[in-house]
């Protein structure tokens, strides 16, 4: 156990102290569900500029070119959520979809695609879902199929979150029909500007268009926009998924909510009443403090583990659903500590905190959901985690 | 920075992990319990030839001098094992309280015999956490002690006692006059108490003891508590996962039925993120004084919230022999339960952290 930084890191974490009590008054987060705009794209040149961004992706794709090294990365995500400061674009292109590139893509595709995503000139949605392959995602149907160079792409895809504003689609379609249903998938990378495009925008219940249906009509996409090779789409996706998962346990987002909803039940009234007052409300508050310490340190321990190469086990599979869980949690206090007011939408003058803890508390169920339930969580953790039998085979498939 | 443990930390918890595994078993356990032993003796004997008794006793009085981490790794191995032995009260809460408030001449008396293995002393401390239940607590006047304390630990076969009274340590030789105990009839037998009496019993002062070092004591109590349930409930997960891999009902073993999947996994993602925080209360008990209590506050009170889920569920998926006497699964649901109630509940635990923030 050896908690220490080195000599390196603590100038490292310095350097980001500096440059946030510097610029931090540029910075300008990414309202969820919408497009970069001039003002969050110029906060983001400054850390790519800085090193802040896309540090690890090597220059020649519009990255910074450092050498790869994870403890800067949790010092950069530490100190911008310990300073309440956006640490630039985060979305699914920038958290997801680079990484995969730079693990899996052609040169061509990397130098394509990389450096505009980087800059949030490009924005990206992923098209995974569809109304009958949810869960059970291998059971996807839209339909790839060779024509000369190109692929002609026809089918539905669902839930697409932002696809309403982005350029691009990472797709994953059934090239090989006749294949077994995890080696027919190929991924696909398209212009959401293609001919044949159609998308139909779903609010949430936070009343935002967040996500969307997304339907293809001979959609036609040339070869090499492949990513992986053809019916190799399954483990291309799961790479991502790998890094879905990690973007959505963030216990240094969790401690910045934490820290708002301290604030919150020790600044105003409940009621009429100091909020503090309420022995229930507090006991809840420690509830949440304890699972948040231990996500931290748990996050620690899962660092070192990644530092070294080694495999967490149990203690890795276990954090996508504790801390979507724990997130949740934190939403739904911050409305019970606020009693009746805690009622009141974004459009009434009363609202605290501009109606933004009912829209967490419905994003944040949306994480329990999204990026893998928490009943598939369960069953990784079960199966994989301790060794119980997988699921039966489905019996009866349809179609 | 590297947040794990050291070669020589996973051998320590290894070795006292294989050692206890070879000598008690349910039976043995059930014999100390049945006749209120305080010590399974033959893994007590054994734990004193690994020096457990010695573990944080600093060198220069025959210890290892090893910190609490290594304590609380030990501790997750007595609740694994569920083995009554004086651990907490012993070998770590005396043995801390003599180390960091004892005058030179007691540390030399009693440590070097502590280490040793040739001698345990007892602990009384609960009512600074819990307050007074008797209607004559302890009370010191010109070096003699009257009253009564109850939950005394490791007291069974000590040859002393530490008492705390009025924000100070007194230290009682077990064969001091007007000095008396009754054991208590508690729900856990695996960690007997017992109520002490003292009747013009002559102590000595433990000189450097003040609120800081009482508050230390208690982190520690509260570290050591929340890896004993930690250990106590990943034995009971293990033996539900077992369970449900060889008992078959509708033709298939209870296993594949995602009922009592996803029950085990909720027990393992509730439990194993405490192991992280266990880990790192007990490094901030030795390197960050500035946190411990922080995080003590919050072992204790994770853990046993999730040590109490996991008791539960693990009895559930053993279905109607998970309740029987017979399995004796209900030996580490009770030891879960103790380590909750004991010294605070998880309750006060919160308020302690809450105030500690305010
Ligand atoms: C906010 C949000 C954003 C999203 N964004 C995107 C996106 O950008 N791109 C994209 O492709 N997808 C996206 N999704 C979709 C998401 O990945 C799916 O919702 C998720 O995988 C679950 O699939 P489903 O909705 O079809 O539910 P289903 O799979 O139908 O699940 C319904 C219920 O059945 C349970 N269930 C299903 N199978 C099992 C099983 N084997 N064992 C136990 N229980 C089971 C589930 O846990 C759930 O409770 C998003 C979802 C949300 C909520």
């Amino acid at each position: 156990m050896d908690l220490t930084l080195s000599p390196n890191h603590i100038a490292f974490r310095q350097a980001i102290r500096e440059f946030i009590a510097l610029y931090g008054d540029r910075a300008e987060g990414v309202i969820p569900g919408q497009r970069p705009g001039p003002k969050q794209i110029a906060w983001q040149a400054l850390l790519l500029e800085h090193g802040y961004a896309g540090r690890f992706v090597p220059l020649e794709y519009g990255g910074y070119g450092a050498p790869y090294d994870i403890m800067e990365q949790r010092l950069i995500v530490e100190e911008f959520s310990r300073a309440a400061i956006p640490a630039g674009i985060g979305n699914q292109g920038i958290s997801m979809l680079v990484p995969t590139l730079l693990e899996l893509g052609t040169e061509q595709q990397k130098r394509d695609y990389i450096a505009p995503t980087l800059r949030g000139e490009m924005v990206w949605c992923q098209g995974y879902s569809e109304p009958n392959a949810g869960s059970d995602l291998a059971a996807l149907q839209t339909r790839g199929v060779e024509d000369g160079e190109n692929f002609i792409v026809n089918g539905q895809k669902i839930w697409t979150s932002t696809a309403h504003e982005a350029d691009m689609i990472f797709c994953l379609v059934r090239t090989e029909p006749h294949a077994p249903k995890h080696e027919g998938i190929s991924y696909l990378l398209f212009s959401m500007d293609d001919p044949g495009i159609d998308i139909r925008p779903l609010k949430t219940m936070s009343g935002r268009a967040e996500f969307n249906e997304v339907f293809f009509t001979d959609v036609r996409v040339p070869r090499i926009q492949m990513l992986g090779e053809r019916g190799d789409g399954w483990r291309v996706a799961n790479a991502t998924l790998q890094h879905e998962r990690a973007y959505l346990a963030n216990s240094a987002l969790l401690s910045q909510r934490y820290a708002e909803l301290s604030q919150l039940i020790k600044e105003n009234q409940r009621n009429g009443q100091a909020i503090t007052t309420s022995q229930a409300l507090q006991e809840r508050l420690m509830q949440l403090q304890s699972r948040l310490l231990a996500l931290k340190c748990h996050d620690l321990r899962l660092l070192t583990h990644s530092m070294k190469g080694t495999d967490p086990g149990i203690a890795g599979l276990i954090t996508k659903l504790y801390g979507t869980e724990t997130r949740y949690q934190v939403d739904v206090l911050a409305l019970d500590a606020q009693g009746e007011l805690g009622l009141l939408n974004q459009s009434d003058p009363r609202v605290r905190d501009g109606g933004v803890w009912f829209e967490r508390e419905a994003m944040d169920l949306g994480l329990i959901i999204g990026g893998g339930t928490a009943q598939i969580q369960k069953n990784i953790i079960a199966e994989r985690g301790l060794g119980m039998p997988r699921e039966p085979k489905p019996v009866n498939k349809e179609g | 920075m590297e947040f794990a443990l050291s070669e020589d930390q996973i051998m320590l918890q290894d070795s006292v992990r294989n050692a206890l595994t070879d000598l008690v078993d349910v039976a043995s356990l059930r014999d100390c319990v049945d006749n209120q032993r305080s010590r399974h003796e033959s893994a007590w004997q054994t734990m004193v030839q690994l020096g457990i008794p010695a573990l944080l006793v600093p060198e220069q009085y025959g210890g290892i001098g090893l910190s609490m981490l290594e304590a609380a790794l030990v501790a997750e191995e007595m609740g694994r094992a569920c083995a009554p032995s004086p651990y907490l009260g012993s070998c770590i809460l005396s043995t801390l309280a003599l180390m960091h408030t004892g005058s030179a001449a007691q540390k030399q008396q009693w440590l070097s015999m502590m280490a040793a293995g040739n001698g345990t002393v007892g602990f009384a401390f609960t009512e600074l956490v819990s307050g007074y239940r008797v209607t004559q607590p302890v009370h010191q006047q010109n070096g003699t002690l009257n009253g009564t304390t109850l939950f005394v630990l490791d007291g069974r076969e000590a040859d002393a006692y530490i008492v705390a009274c009025d924000q100070q340590l007194w230290l009682v030789e077990a064969n001091a006059s007007g000095l008396t105990f009754t054991p208590q009839h508690t729900i856990d037998g695996s960690r007997p108490t017992l109520e002490l009496n003292f009747n013009n019993t002559p102590a000595q002062c433990l000189p450097d003891a003040n609120r800081t070092s009482i508050e230390q004591l208690l982190n520690a109590a509260w570290i050591i508590q929340a890896a004993d349930s930690l250990g106590a409930a990943w034995k009971m997960i293990d033996d539900a996962v077992a369970y449900a891999q060889v008992r078959r009902q509708f033709g298939r073993l209870i296993g594949s039925f995602q009922a009592v999947k996803h029950l085990c996994a909720e027990m393992a993602a509730d439990i194993e993120p405490g192991r992280s925080l266990v880990w790192y209360a007990a490094h901030a008990f030795d390197n960050a004084p500035d946190e411990v209590t922080l995080y003590a506050c919050h072992a204790k009170a994770l853990l046993s919230d999730a040590g109490h889920i996991v008791a539960r569920k693990s009895i559930e998926v053993h279905g109607g022999i998970g309740i029987t006497d017979d399995l004796g699964l209900h030996y580490w649901a009770k030891r879960i339960g103790q380590n909750r109630m004991l010294l605070g509940s998880p309750h006060d635990a919160h308020q302690r952290a809450m105030q500690h923030q305010t």
